[in-house]
């Protein structure tokens, strides 16, 4: 299936636009936003594949209208309510406490967590795992998989079904496509893959100007001896 | 958002206050549950307003202007690089501007799958290390 967020190459959006002395954050909330979904994935309450997952099943329309953070929000609330920690109707009723005035809860300190929080952005990343040896070298050709997962995956729709060449083994990486349903890391070679962006774009593609993406193995295919020579 | 940035063509969007409301609603679900802190966000809020943004992809850059042999290392193994600044955070890969190649980087796929928040990019006026987030650099490239 092809999410509503796998919009490369898409056109229509508006320029990127830049913003003079742009805040971290533009409103107050964005920055709580952000804290508690730190909060969430030191404590494994959701781990980064889910959390992107759940932002890629909003609905396509709401997906559209919203923020970024407000993306995040919506993913938050999601996730917490799918693994039980919150429902629906519990928060709705914390939204009528405040706007009456009452907080329930008690403020505590938890410097523990508060240091674990705040190691992520100084430590490596969990991401490289051991796993097996790569498959392919630099310089070899590939095909990727033409394939429209239900669930989700790196490889994005418009680099489906084609050939490009390994430019750089990074190593052995958590697979995100399994990581993101709960069946397991599954770290395997990630590679940088270089694609002629005519073969991603058509004709009216921009000459000499190749994509390289990023790309896990199991995505990838040895390329047919006889398309080699295109 | 509030910022006004993001307004063009979008509609239905909840009033701030409701949004607002609904954050704080989750936070104080949260902290009750013992699973996170008023404390420990605020942390990290002052983290990212303060400690982590740009002026850190800057100062890396800045290092591999002047002193070559750190360039080379940052080219090599940019995660490693960054460490001996005392960044740390993201699995990075660097990438040099010559006259023949110039990169961008762009996410695969959307703003909300990201790799991470950006956290080390040092803009596209930077002369050596060229970097954008688009949403749709091929037909509509930022200026």
């Amino acid at each position: 299936v092809n999410g509503i967020h796998d919009m490369g190459g898409m056109h229509g959006f508006g320029r990127v636009e830049r913003e003079e002395n742009e805040p971290v954050f533009h409103a107050r909330w964005e920055g709580r936003v952000l804290g508690m979904t730190r909060a969430c994935s030191v404590q494994h309450i959701f781990n980064i594949d889910e959390s992107r997952h759940a932002i890629e099943r909003m609905a396509p329309a709401d997906y559209l209208a919203s923020s970024y953070y407000e993306r995040w929000l919506d993913r938050n609330i999601r996730l917490l309510v799918e693994k039980g920690v919150i429902t629906r109707e519990e928060l709705e009723r914390r939204m009528a406490q405040l706007a009456g005035g009452t907080d329930p809860a008690t403020p505590h300190s938890d410097p523990k967590l508060t240091a674990r929080m705040l190691r992520v952005t100084k430590d490596r990343t969990p991401y490289r795992q051991p796993g097996p040896p790569p498959c392919f070298a630099l310089g070899d050709r590939v095909l990727t998989r033409h394939d429209a997962p239900v669930g989700h995956t790196r490889l994005p729709r418009y680099a489906r079904g084609k050939p490009g060449v390994i430019v750089h083994v990074h190593g052995t990486f958590i697979f995100p496509d399994t990581n993101a349903h709960g069946q397991g890391e599954q770290p395997h070679a990630l590679y940088s893959v270089r694609f002629d962006a005519a073969r991603l774009w058509g004709d009216s593609a921009e000459p000499r100007a190749p994509v390289h993406i990023d790309l896990w193995e199991r995505y990838l295919l040895p390329d047919a001896p006889a398309r080699s020579t295109s | 958002m509030s910022g006004g940035h993001d307004e063009h063509g979008h509609h239905h969007r909840e009033p701030e206050s409701v949004l607002s409301l609904r954050v704080r609603a989750l936070e104080s679900l949260l902290v009750e549950k013992k699973l996170v802190s008023s404390e420990a966000v605020d942390r990290i809020v002052s983290a990212y307003e303060q400690d982590i943004g740009p002026h850190n992809g800057a100062k890396v850059v800045a290092r591999a202007w002047v002193d070559p042999a750190y360039r080379a290392r940052l080219l090599a193994d940019g995660s490693a690089a960054i460490e001996e600044l005392g960044f740390g955070g993201v699995d990075l890969q660097v990438v040099e501007n010559t006259p023949g190649v110039h990169n961008m980087v762009v996410c695969a796929k959307s703003a909300s799958t990201c790799p991470r928040t950006p956290r080390f990019e040092s803009g596209t006026r930077a002369p050596s290390f060229a970097t954008s987030y688009s949403r749709s650099a091929r037909s509509e490239p930022s200026g």
